[in-house]
């Protein structure tokens, strides 16, 4: 297990480096550099100050040598300072908002394992039956929803319409004055619409992966076995074939992490919840290269350990993967 | 005996969900082509005196905060769609074949190198990588199309680097070099077209998912930039108007569900007649 372990992690230094020179090239592709930016947005200033402000930031050396400063920095976790007027570090405005984006995926991860493994595992054991037909019909709607459409359509269901739910923001107004108990309340009162949106294409992915890995297990000899030993077939769906089938949602679990983190944006931008994917949204809109370079190594960051702690589950559920 | 395409026509025109979804592409193509005979207004025309008016019998789908008619607007719409669907999805396929066939043809350490480097831009957020690059330059219809196929083409090319890597063992590939083809013609002439029937399933429901990533990318505002009518930035001037104007927020969404829907089912059903095994 050691050995397994240390092998993937070894693995992932060549894709940290990659991730890193990606993300450096995406910003510096780009027309027009940083300094013009930053000069823009003070337009008195002398062709004097533009070359000490290039010069400050290394803009006046070799993309390379630029790269290697930066990873230089970056190695210890300093990822400089935000270009916009509170010049913040970028580590700390991260930080700040990594919490709200990470809960809400992963309550919806689990909305989405609450729904669809049931759905997925009823649907193939009844296969072609009414509600087989009917969870079909639900996954292909499920795939060709927009999700900000859904998001539109919730908001204006529960927010406007019936005046259920807020639509706007984490908390109310009055949040600090609540006692304990209704402050988790208001919270849960306004995640709710933006975790049902996260999680809504992942449930028909997920279910529909459930379903055709359970008809593939079911194929196996192995549960031909089971029922020609005389085993009732709920031991042999629940005992037998789930729990084989059950295996590949490992991976698929970390395989979805990049798509939550990328869709947090749009959720996040039409909720106006402080989390990364407004961060990231309002960086890209005001040309904050710094936070745009630092959230695209974190992101992709964050998508390598789900990956990593993906396959690490997947060998302890399956002792196969480890020997191999 | 039937022959192989005679066959998949066969199995697919008894697949009723695959028929609904090439009825549902072919009906997206007339309206796109007669879009000035379908639609009743100019779709980007103002009319001060019938703003955000409700859907009546001269506005089906109502009008929006400038006058103009949603109808028309969304019967227009379906023309960028069609256009970032099949541009963006033309870019994703193309570099995906050409970085899939490379590692899967030559092996050994290119195919190592090639595949890292699509596993790294894997961990990207998609998502994160479309907004960076589209507001670090102007946002344009090309540009959209671009970003989206330039970020997009990993799963192409690790569908067709698994075909090169089976195909390339089999006799024919053998055949054709001991005849004396070079490398390109083998590539390009030979195990490419065996190649490429898993690579239309991808393109297709590919489509769909570009269409999706457009229509978000309006919606947000950095997509097909207004009067120029798209789904998206439709649903943003409902967005803006949700407390009074439900239709701008219903219609336009509806039309991109149905779109997105007839290629998927279109995708899925070329996919179960080529190969009836995976249903």
């Amino acid at each position: 297990m050691t050995r397994y372990l240390l092998k993937r992690l070894a693995a992932m230094i060549p894709m940290l480096i990659g991730i890193t020179v990606i993300s450096f090239l995406v910003i510096h592709i780009a027309p027009g550099s940083p300094a013009d930016l930053l000069v823009q947005m003070n337009p008195k200033a002398s062709p004097e100050a533009k070359a000490r402000l290039r010069a400050y930031y290394g803009l006046d050396k070799p993309l390379y040598i630029q790269y290697l400063f930066w990873l230089k920095q970056i190695a210890v976790l300093d990822f400089g300072y935000s270009f916009t007027p509170d010049g913040r570090r970028v580590t700390d405005k991260i930080r700040e908002r990594l919490p709200v984006t990470i809960s809400i995926n992963v309550l919806s991860l689990l909305l989405i394992l609450v729904i669809a493994l049931p759905v997925g595992v009823l649907s193939s054991v009844y296969q072609r039956s009414l509600f087989d037909k009917f969870s079909t019909v639900f996954v292909f709607l499920g795939f060709a929803w927009p999700s900000f459409w859904l998001a539109l359509l919730l908001m204006m269901l529960f927010g406007v319409t019936l005046g259920w739910l807020p639509i706007s923001g984490l908390k109310s107004y009055n949040h600090d004055n609540l006692s304990a108990m209704a402050q988790i309340i208001d919270y849960g009162r306004h995640l709710i619409l933006p975790i049902l949106v996260s999680a809504f294409g992942g449930m028909a992915g997920m279910s529909r992966y459930v379903r055709s890995s359970m008809l593939e297990v079911i194929r196996q000899d192995y549960i031909r076995t089971a029922r020609a030993k005389g085993l009732s077939e709920l031991r042999v769906m629940y005992r037998h074939a789930l729990r084989n089938a059950l295996l590949p949602v490992i991976t698929l679990l970390g395989l979805s992490v990049p798509g939550l983190i990328g869709g947090s944006v749009i959720f996040e931008t039409i909720f106006a919840i402080p989390g990364m994917g407004q961060l990231f949204w309002q960086s890209a809109m005001s040309r904050d290269y710094p936070v745009i370079m630092g959230m695209l190594v974190i992101g992709a960051i964050l998508t390598l350990i789900g990956n990593i702690l993906a396959d690490i589950s997947y060998a302890i559920a399956d002792p196969r993967i480890r020997v191999a | 005996m039937l022959t192989p395409y005679a066959e998949f026509w066969y199995r697919f025109k008894k697949d009723r969900l695959a028929v609904a979804g090439s009825i549902i592409v072919i009906s997206l193509f007339m309206v796109s082509f007669l879009a000035p005979f379908i639609a009743p207004y100019d779709p980007v025309a103002i009319d001060a005196r019938h703003v955000l008016m409700p859907p009546s019998l001269t506005h089906w789908f109502g009008t929006d905060d400038l006058g103009r008619d949603v109808f028309s607007r969304i019967v227009f719409g379906a023309r960028i769609s069609l256009k970032v669907g099949f541009f963006s999805v033309g870019i994703s396929v193309l570099i995906g074949i050409l970085i899939g066939a490379l590692a899967g043809y030559y092996g050994s350490l290119i195919d190592s190198i090639i595949m890292r480097f699509v596993d790294t831009m894997l961990c990207f957020p998609t998502f994160f990588l479309i907004i960076a690059l589209i507001a670090l330059f102007e946002p344009s219809i090309w540009i959209i199309m671009i970003v989206i196929g330039a970020t997009n083409w990993m799963g192409v090319a690790r569908l067709v680097r698994a075909e090169f890597l089976s195909l390339k063992q089999r006799e024919f590939v053998l055949a054709a070099r001991t005849a004396g083809a070079g490398d390109l013609r083998i590539i390009f002439s030979h195990i490419l077209p065996n190649a490429l029937a898993p690579v239309l399933v991808y393109a297709t429901l590919g489509i769909a998912a570009a269409i999706l990533i457009e229509s978000s990318l309006s919606f947000l505002g950095i997509g097909v930039q207004p009067p120029t009518p798209s789904w998206g930035n439709i649903l943003t001037v409902g967005k803006d108007n949700i407390e009074i104007a439900w239709w701008l927020s219903l219609f336009p969404g509806l039309a991109i569900l149905i779109t997105v829907l007839g290629y998927n089912l279109l995708g899925e059903g070329i996919r179960d007649a080529l190969d009836p095994r995976l249903r």
